[in-house]
Order: C-alpha cells, then structure tokens, then sequence
C-alpha cells in the first residue's frame, strides 16, 4: 500500500499508484456502505471539520456521511456569510480551528490556491474539497472510481469532457487524474468557456460537440454556472444546448457503450437532456454520488493512517527520552 | 574633496566601462583621469565599479496613510544601501498627491531621507479618472511627472484633455499601458500557467490595446508621455512605430519584469504578484533585448512596500508589488552576469535615461554632474534575507535567492550616504 501524502489538496501532488491505493480501499467502502449497518472505525474518536468558505449541500453532505460512517466527530462550519465578513482573514479561521485540535479539516473556498495557504499554517490533515478554479481532487477520485467500475479500467479510455472548462476546477483535477493514468483526452466547448494553453496540456480541444465524441467511452458532462448565461459567454441557454448540450443524438456518435456522467447539480435541458441523464443503461450520474462517499471516505482513512503513524514517530521520538 | 581611485569606471552617456579616477568637490564631479589633487580624500576602489547613482522612477512610499509600510526616512534609508541616490516617488498614496498643498506636504516629510527625492504628482483629481489636477500649480510647486499609477483613465475624452492641457504646460504625463476592462480582476498572464492553477488571468494584448489608445492620444495632442511598464513583445512594435513617427515617448519596464517569469510564482507565492502580472520567458527575454537596443529607455524597480498581511492571503486577492529599492541593482547583475546587459547599458537605463527624461542633472559621470554616485563589487555573492532589508516592508520576491552585486558606497552631492 502506498499513500504518502499528508494532505489531499489536488490531484498533482498524487502519483498514479496512490490513487490506485486510494480507490482499492474505496471499494471496500463501496461495499460497506451498501450494508444495513454502515459503520467502521477508522476515524473512531478524530474529530473532522467541514469548513465551507462557499456554499455546497452535495459536497458537504458526502464528507459529513463519510466521516460519520467511519466513526469521527464531524463538525460543519459554514464562513461564507460570517467572520469573513466581520474582516477575520483565512489564515485567523484556520489558527482558530487548529487550536480546536480537529483531525481532520475538510476546505472549499472561492479562491485558487486558499486551501494550499490554509493547510500551511495548520497541524491536521487537510483535505480540498474546492479552491476557485484550481482543484477538485475528491471529484476526480470519485469519477474515477466510478469509471473503473463501469469499463474495467481507468487506462487507455477516450475521455471527452464537454462545457465549461475554464471556469471548472472538475475539469482541471480530472483532466490531470486521468492524464496520469495515460488516457486519452478530449475537451469540448465553446471558445468562451475554454481556458488559454489548453492544448499545451496534451489533450485535443473540439469546439464541434459531434465531432469531439466520436469513439468517446466516457462522456463528462459539466455543469454550465447561472451566471454564465446571460450573454456574458454564451448568447442563451437555448442556442447552448443545440451545441453543445448532450441529446440522444448526439451521444449515438460516442462508443455504443459510453457512460454519461455528470458531477451535479444538473441543469436538465442546458447542458444534459433529462432523458440521457436518467437512462440506466448509460447514466452513472447516481453511482457517481455514491462513489462520492465510498472515495472520501478512503480518502480520510488514509490520511488519518498517515497522521497516525506521524504522530506516533514525534512520540517516540528520541527527544521525549533521552531527556 | 574626494579623489576615487583605481576605479572601474561605468559611464552610461559615453557608454564605457574602463579603469579611471574621479574628483569630486562641492557636490559635483570637477575631474576625470586626474591626479589626486592635495588635501583630497583619496579613496581606493579597488578596481571595483563606480557609477551614477541609481535614478528609480516609480517609487511608492507610504506617506501619507500608510507609512506603517514605508516611510521617507525608510525608504531612503534602503535607497541609499541599494545605490539609488534619487528616488522619483509614486502619488498612488492615501489620499493621493493631487493638490500643490498636498505635494509641499511630501516635499517636506522628503528631507527625512539621505537621497534625493522628486515627486510625481496624480493625473486626475483622487485618482478617480474624472476631472484633471491642477497641472500647472502642481509643475510649479516642482512635480516632475503626472499620473494615475496603475490606476488607467478610462474615459478617453477626458485623458485626451490632460495630454493637451499638459502639452500647454510642458508636463510630461506618465502612462499604465493597459486595457482596464481586460485586465480586470487578473493576477496572473493567461496561459498554460494561469489554467492549471486557475489564476483569473488577462492576455497580454490588453498592454497592446493600453498601449495603442494612449499612443493615438499622444498622436492628437503632441504631449510628452512615457509607458511605465512595457512587458510584452507584442507591444513593441507599437511603440517603435510612435517613435518612427516623432512623438515624444518613452518607456519603462520593472526589474522584476526582466528578471522573473511567470512560473516564478510556483505554488501560489503572493511576493511573486504584480500589476501587470509577471509573463510568459519569451516575453522577459524580449524585453531584455529591448532594453539593450534602446527600445525600452527606463528599468525601475516599482518598489511597492506591503505590510505581511497585504500578501498573506489567496494568490489573486493578495496585494500587488514588490520592494525593490535594495535589490534593483543585485537583480540587475544577474542580466550582467547572464550576458543579456553590459554595465553600461544598464546604468543607461536605471540612471542616464531616467534623469534626462526627468530634466534632472544627475546619471552621468561627466566633469559638472553632481556627484550622486555608486560604488558596487559587481561579483560579490550573497543570500538574501528579506528580514536583513531596511525597508519597513519586507515582500520582496528575491528572499533567499543568490544574488551577486554589493554596494559598497553611496554618495548624494558628494556626501557619503551609506557604506
């Protein structure tokens, strides 16, 4: 077993066998949860903090579960309406809540980079669960392991991921994951909504959504935000989801047995027909919830193993005896 | 009377870099080459190098309203350790220097520091962008330069106006070559960089389009106007077109332009923040070139002091800038020692050219300049500690990196000032 690293705060840091470690122990999770009794003790007596600088119900619920099922203290803070705006800096809420001595510390926050600031000045593990544009690892994971399950493998698959790219931060921890794991990349989207440089990450850009999903094995759809909409980036909904909205149609030019997915929360006829998205036969997007809380629940048991044994090392360290 | 001998003399109006000796009385240099006169205090240079000071055009001090982060005494404190013996001073303070009451305040609150000191005052009243200063009061009451800072007059109407209202006067206005509504928000140079870190970025063509509009103003009014910070190839055509076409343009670059690119800022290190954000390797390279060609006259360290929790925040909502005061002339010896620049050359560009733009006597070595001069050991190695910089701000990129170019001594008008 191989797992590292101290904190999980993006998928870079990650080599391909840790993410291997991570979604072998998922499984074991995956079937855990499909119990009547859900519960282990990985994090027995570990205290764990939701600190949510933005709002997210699905993130939130999916870690609060998966702390609960393994048995730790699960705390939900949710700053984006409170100290922040009383003028407390990022940096006076994570002393705080360290000086709480929690275990493990669970962050979103509407800036690239906050989580990788905020995990600098604390002494628990601290996991990313959103920072701005930057990084989404648990997503990633949790896409993955649903991948695997669905094709047998996470190698050597034509990944088309459809939308909102440049303002993703799914986009960017998946694009990376599944870079590592040597598959084979395809982005589509609108010129507005596709980051600059992006052909210098080794994946093929389409504009063309037809053209971009022939021999597709995976289809991953992104969320379009709200704010998006209005002309900004793209003229209307309506003329969105001709183009680049997935419909039957256009998933008949993927492979036969191409799996839709979709992180949520979906917008049902702008970028997904409802129809794709509840077709059991080529929908995941309910297991990828499920998978959600089986990877983070992973996730946690892993970095709870290595803050163990780390804590365990300053114990019997030489100092504390040899006076 | 001081007699420097044995010196590596660095004479950016003659473009030479050879042994020679220099007298200096009164304040002003009286000979070259000439034996020690009797009764003069002989320094040996050792064969190490002497220049003009370091003219640094675009310093930001904070006085009034911030002076926790820098004040004069500081900043001329740090000034005269890193060879800059005249420090042209920024008006981006708060409030702005926008009315000839508030620059005799500055003036005043100046004397505290050992170099000296030239003030620029703001182009539009508050920085606002709205009504213009009082140019002519403002030139009278001795500021040298007009400008908004980082902050660019959006309405063009309106700059146009203080262009031919400053051409009448003779001021000379200096210009932030950006397009604002591209740039707004953007703390990184889009590209493959700012995606994987998703930094809101801007494209580099928003310095062409700041460029293009204000060079078509120039064109209108005839007035005299210098770019503050070029940082782009993509800009410099534009710029030499201005010139084929006889207006009166200059422009700048930052050190930290010329010396940093945008992977600099690694895993999200807020020192590395700057407006206009830090580009891609071509374009630094480029801009070294430019510098050596002549393209771009000016090289300033835009020295910006910013307390510790200004830059301890996420990436894209940390404050701006960089000090630079100290470590403009070590920065600079890297492209010396990388052969990008010669001594010459630099010293054309972070002394002659600065002070002729700016009517100012100094940056040259000729018998009658003021002897505002620097004697540096080019070579010397070290590592810097931020915390060892006299500045009252320590947000310098170059913490911890080995750095060659000491400066042994800084004399203003012939007085000793550091070493």
């Amino acid at each position: 077993m191989t797992f590292r690293a101290r904190h999980l705060l993006g998928i870079d840091h990650l080599a391909p066998q840790e993410i291997t470690t991570l979604l072998d122990l998922a499984e074991t999770y995956v079937e855990l949860n499909q119990r009547t009794v859900k519960h282990a003790d990985a994090l027995a007596g570990m205290t764990q903090i939701n600190l949510f600088f933005e709002n997210s119900t699905r993130t939130q619920s999916s870690f609060e579960l998966a702390g609960k099922r393994l048995g730790a203290d699960v705390m939900n803070m949710s700053v984006a309406h409170s100290s922040v705006k009383k003028g407390e800096t990022l940096i006076d809420t994570a002393l705080t809540l360290n000086a709480m001595h929690p275990d493990l510390l669970i962050v979103r926050h509407p800036n690239s980079g906050a989580v990788n600031l905020l995990a600098e000045k604390v002494n628990c593990a601290v996991i990313n669960a959103g920072d701005g544009r930057h990084e989404h690892p648990t997503q990633a994971l949790l896409d993955a392991l649903t991948i695997r399950r669905a094709k047998g493998r996470i190698q050597r698959l034509t990944v088309a991921i459809c939308g909102d790219i440049a303002h993703s931060r799914v986009a960017r921890s998946n694009l990376i994951l599944l870079g590592k794991m040597e598959n084979r990349l395809r982005l589509i989207g609108p010129r507005t909504l596709m980051p600059a440089g992006v052909a210098d990450l080794g994946c093929e850009v389409y504009e063309d959504m037809r053209e971009g999903l022939k021999g597709a094995d995976v289809v991953m759809m992104l969320r379009l935000q709200k704010e998006r909409m209005d002309g900004g980036f793209i003229p209307s909904e309506r003329e969105y989801f001709h183009r680049w909205g997935l419909d039957a149609e256009k998933l008949a030019l993927a492979k036969p047995d191409a799996i839709v997915m979709h992180p949520g929360p979906m917008n049902r006829g702008v970028e997904i027909d409802g129809t794709i998205a509840d077709d059991i036969n080529r929908s995941v997007i309910q297991d990828q919830v499920e998978m959600g809380v089986a990877v983070r629940m992973a996730a946690m048991d892993l970095l709870a193993r290595n803050l163990r044994s780390e804590r365990g090392r300053v114990l019997a360290g030489p100092g504390l005896w040899d006076g | 009377m001081i007699h420097f001998q044995n010196a590596r003399l660095i004479d950016p109006e003659a473009q030479t870099d050879g042994s020679g000796s220099l007298t200096v009385e009164e304040g002003r240099i009286v000979a070259r080459d000439g034996e020690a006169p009797s009764g003069a205090t002989v320094i040996d240079c050792n064969g190490r190098a002497l220049a003009p000071g370091i003219v640094d055009w675009g310093v930001k001090i904070g006085e009034p309203g911030e002076r926790h982060k820098e004040s004069f005494r500081s900043a001329g404190l740090a000034a005269a350790a890193g060879g800059v013996t005249t420090m042209i001073v920024r008006p981006d303070t708060l409030p702005p220097i926008d009315t000839p009451e508030d620059l005799e305040f500055v003036a005043r609150r100046a004397s505290a520091a050992p170099v000296n000191i030239r003030h620029m005052a703001a182009l539009t009243k508050g920085r606002e962008g709205r009504e213009m200063v009082e140019i002519g009061f403002l030139t009278d009451a001795g500021a040298v330069a007009f400008t908004d800072g980082v902050r660019v007059v959006g309405d063009s109407k309106l700059l146009g106006r203080c262009m031919s209202y400053a051409k009448g006067v003779g001021a000379l206005i200096v210009g932030h070559p950006q397009d604002p509504s591209l740039s707004k928000g953007a703390a990184a140079t889009s590209g493959k960089f700012a995606s994987l870190y998703g930094i809101p970025a801007v494209s580099p063509m928003a310095e062409v389009m700041g460029l293009d509009r204000d060079l078509a103003l120039v064109a209108m009014t005839g007035c005299r106007w210098h770019a503050d910070q070029i940082t782009t190839a993509a800009a410099l055509p534009a710029l030499r077109r201005a010139r084929a076409a006889g207006l009166d343009v200059t422009a700048g670059t930052s050190i930290h332009h010329l010396t940093l690119n945008e992977f600099d800022v690694g895993d999200y290190r807020t020192f590395f923040r700057f407006t206009p954000p830090l580009r891609s390797e071509d374009d630094r390279l480029a801009m070294v070139e430019a510098v050596a060609e002549g393209e771009i006259d000016v090289i300033a360290s835009f020295h910006t002091p910013q307390d510790e929790e200004s830059k301890r925040l996420p990436f894209e909502v940390a404050a701006p800038g960089a000090v630079g005061l100290q470590t403009l002339l070590p920065a600079a010896m890297r492209l010396y020692h990388q052969g990008g620049l010669t001594l010459p050359e630099l010293w054309r560009a972070m002394s002659l050219n600065p002070a002729r733009r700016l009517g100012l006597e100094s940056g040259r070595l000729a018998v009658g300049a003021p002897a505002d001069l620097v004697l540096f050991d080019p070579d010397a190695p070290f590592v810097l500690d931020r915390f060892a910089l006299l500045s009252k701000s320590k947000n310098t990129p170059f913490d911890g990196a080995r750095l060659q170019g000491k400066v042994l001594g800084t004399w203003v008008a012939g007085e000793r000032v550091f070493g």
